[in-house]
C-alpha cells in the first residue's frame, strides 16, 4: 500500500483543500441551434480528478472546450486557476491555456511533425534549448513508454500511440490541470489500460488535477479502485471495496448536469438514467 | 418568404465582411507585435515563393509571346510594327504581369492555404494549438499573409521579365523582326507611373490571396467535405476580389498619374 489516502464505499469522500482549479457556475453553450449545455456548476479542486460520464453527443468535449476558453459560453460564469475566462480576450487566455495539458479525442497531433517535434511544441515556441528539449522529449515519451518514437512523423503511429504521445505532449510542460477528451474512445482494451494506467500514474505521482471525460463506465471505476506503485513501475488494483477518494464523477443528460458526487454515491443513486447508464 | 431570405443572405454577407475585416487586420497587427515567427515566413515564402515560380514563368513568358503576335497583328495595318516591344512591356508591366501572377498564385496558394489550415480544423489541430498557448493566428496566418504580399512583388517582377521575352521571342523567330528595335522600345517608352502601378497592384494582390486562403481555411467546418468548401470558396473569392481591386487601383492611379 501506498501512503496515499483510500476510502471504502461507506466513507464519505474527503474534500480537497485549497481554491478549485476550474469553477463553473450557471454556464449556458450555445451555437446556431438550442443550448448544448445549460445550467453547469461544477468545480475541480488540487488534486482532484474528476470523470464526466455522459452518453455521445451530449456535450461533453464541448464542456472540456469551455473549460480553458476554446469554446465561450452563452452565459455563466467560467473561472480558470481563479480567473474569470469568461469573457477574457483571447490573446490573455494564451498564458492561462500554456498551464494546462489538453489530450484531445483523436491526439489532435500536428501531421506535418515528427513525434519530438509534437511532444516539444511549447518548449520550442519558448526556444529552449535543444538539448534541453531533447532531454525533456525523451522522459516525457519514456512516461508513456514510446521512446522509440522519438524521429517518427505523427502520421506513422496508430492510434493509440496518437494518444499517448498526446500525452505525452500535454505532460511535457507540468500542466496544472489535465483535460483528457475521451482518451480511450475507439481502442483495444489492452491499449486502453495503457492509457488508464498512464492517467492513474499521473494521478497518484505528480497529484495533478484532472478533468476526464468518457462514456465507457468501465474505465471510470478502473481509475477509481486502482493506485500507481511506484515500486513495481505499473497500477495495482486497491483492495475490495476502496476507491480513490479524490476521483469524483459528473454525469452529463440532455444538456444537463445531472449528478457530481463520488463513486460512493454514484453506485447509490436513485436517478434513473444514472441507473440505466450504470446497468 | 423571399424577403426574409434576401435579409437573412444580406445579414450573413455583412456579417462576413466583418468577420474578414477583423480576421485579416488582426493578422496584419501582429507584424508590429513580437512574437513574430521569422522562420514560418521563410518557410512559407519558399513555398509560396520558390514554389511558384515555374508557373509564373510559364504564364508570363507564354502572355508576353501573345500580346506581341496579336498587337503585330493589328499594329502591322498600320505599318506600325516596330512599336511592338512598348505594346509588350507596358502592358505587361502595368496589368497583366500583376493580374495573371495574382491570379496563377491564388490558384495555387490560397487553395493550398484554404485546405492547409482547413484539415487542421477539422482535425483539431488548430484547437490543440490554442490549447498549448500558441496563437493559431500569429503563427499560422501572418506569415502566410506576410510571405504572399512579399512572394507576389518578387514573382510580378519575375513575370513582367518573363512577359518581355516572351514578346522578345515571338518577334524575333516568329515575326521576324529586330530584337534591339523590341528592346529599345520596350526601355525607352516605360515612365515611372508605369512601373508604380504594377509594383503596387502586387501587394494588393498578395495580401488578398493570402488573407482570404487563410480565412475560409481557419473557418471550415463540416469535415473533409467542409475542407473542399473552403478551398474552393477561397480560390474563387480571391480571384474575383484580385480582379475587382485591380479596376481600383488603376482607376486611382490613373487619376493620380494623370
Amino acid at each position: 500500500m501506498t501512503d496515499a489516502p483510500f476510502v471504502s464505499p461507506s466513507s464519505p469522500a474527503a474534500a480537497p483543500d485549497g481554491r478549485p482549479v476550474v469553477s463553473l457556475s450557471d454556464v449556458a453553450v450555445a451555437f446556431d441551434g438550442p443550448p448544448v449545455l445549460r445550467e453547469i456548476s461544477f468545480s475541480v479542486a488540487p488534486a482532484e480528478t474528476r470523470i464526466l460520464l455522459g452518453p455521445a453527443g451530449v456535450g461533453k468535449s464541448v464542456l472540456l472546450k469551455t473549460v480553458v476558453g476554446l469554446i465561450r459560453p452563452l452565459r455563466g460564469k467560467v473561472e480558470l486557476f481563479g480567473d474569470d475566462i469568461t469573457h477574457m480576450p483571447e490573446e490573455n487566455l494564451f498564458p492561462l491555456r500554456a498551464r494546462t495539458g489538453f489530450v484531445f479525442q483523436e491526439g489532435a497531433l500536428f501531421d506535418s511533425l515528427t513525434v519530438r517535434d509534437n511532444v516539444a511544441y511549447q518548449l520550442i515556441q519558448e526556444r529552449v534549448a535543444d538539448e534541453e528539449i531533447d532531454a525533456r522529449v525523451h522522459e516525457a515519451l519514456k512516461f508513456v513508454g514510446l521512446e522509440q518514437t522519438f524521429g517518427m512523423y505523427a502520421t506513422a503511429l496508430s492510434g493509440g500511440m496518437r494518444r499517448r504521445v498526446a500525452i505525452a505532449r500535454a505532460l511535457i510542460h507540468h500542466p496544472e490541470l489535465i483535460l483528457y477528451d475521451s482518451p480511450t474512445g475507439g481502442l483495444d482494451p489492452v491499449t486502453s489500460n495503457t492509457i488508464i494506467e498512464l492517467i492513474v500514474k499521473q494521478r497518484d505521482v505528480h497529484e495533478t488535477p484532472a478533468l476526464l471525460v468518457t462514456h465507457r463506465l468501465q474505465d471510470a471505476f478502473a481509475l477509481c479502485n486502482h493506485r500507481f506503485d511506484p515500486e513495481e513501475n505499473r497500477m495495482v488494483a486497491l483492495p475490495e471495496g476502496y476507491f480513490n477518494p479524490n476521483t469524483t464523477f459528473l454525469m452529463l443528460e440532455e444538456s444537463r448536469l445531472i449528478f457530481d458526487g463520488s463513486l460512493d454515491e454514484l453506485v447509490q443513486s436513485q436517478n434513473a438514467f444514472v441507473r440505466e447508464f450504470l446497468e | 418568404m423571399a424577403l426574409n431570405a434576401i435579409d437573412r443572405t444580406a445579414k450573413q454577407i455583412v456579417l462576413t465582411v466583418q468577420e474578414y475585416s477583423l480576421f485579416a487586420g488582426r493578422a496584419m497587427l501582429n507584424l508590429f507585435r513580437p512574437p513574430i515567427y521569422w522562420t514560418d515566413f521563410l518557410v512559407q515564402s519558399d513555398i509560396i515563393g520558390f514554389g511558384s515560380l515555374p508557373i509564373v514563368i510559364l504564364s508570363g513568358f507564354f502572355t508576353g509571346g501573345v500580346l506581341a503576335l496579336q498587337s503585330a497583328a493589328t499594329l502591322s495595318a498600320f505599318g506600325a510594327t516596330a512599336v511592338t516591344g512598348q505594346f509588350v512591356s507596358v502592358t505587361m508591366i502595368r496589368e497583366l504581369g500583376a493580374v495573371l501572377t495574382g491570379i496563377m498564385v491564388a490558384g495555387r496558394n490560397a487553395s493550398s492555404i484554404a485546405s492547409e489550415l482547413g484539415s487542421m480544423v477539422v482535425t483539431e489541430q488548430i484547437d490543440a494549438m490554442r490549447a498549448l498557448g500558441v496563437d493559431p493566428i500569429r503563427k499560422l496566418v501572418t506569415p502566410r499573409i506576410f510571405a504572399s504580399v512579399v512572394m507576389l512583388l518578387l514573382l510580378t517582377i519575375v513575370s513582367d521579365a518573363c512577359g518581355i521575352a516572351g514578346g522578345a521571342a515571338v518577334t524575333v523567330f516568329l515575326n521576324h523582326q529586330n530584337g534591339t528595335q523590341y528592346f529599345h522600345q520596350a526601355y525607352e517608352h516605360l515612365r515611372y507611373p508605369d512601373i508604380v502601378q504594377g509594383m503596387v497592384k502586387p501587394l494588393f494582390f498578395g495580401y488578398i490571396l493570402g488573407s482570404i486562403g487563410c480565412f475560409y481555411g481557419m473557418r471550415t467546418t463540416g469535415g473533409t467535405e467542409g475542407v473542399g468548401r473552403s478551398t474552393i470558396q477561397a480560390v474563387v473569392t480571391s480571384s474575383v476580389l484580385i480582379i475587382f481591386v485591380d479596376f481600383l487601383i488603376t482607376h486611382v492611379l490613373l487619376t493620380i498619374f494623370a
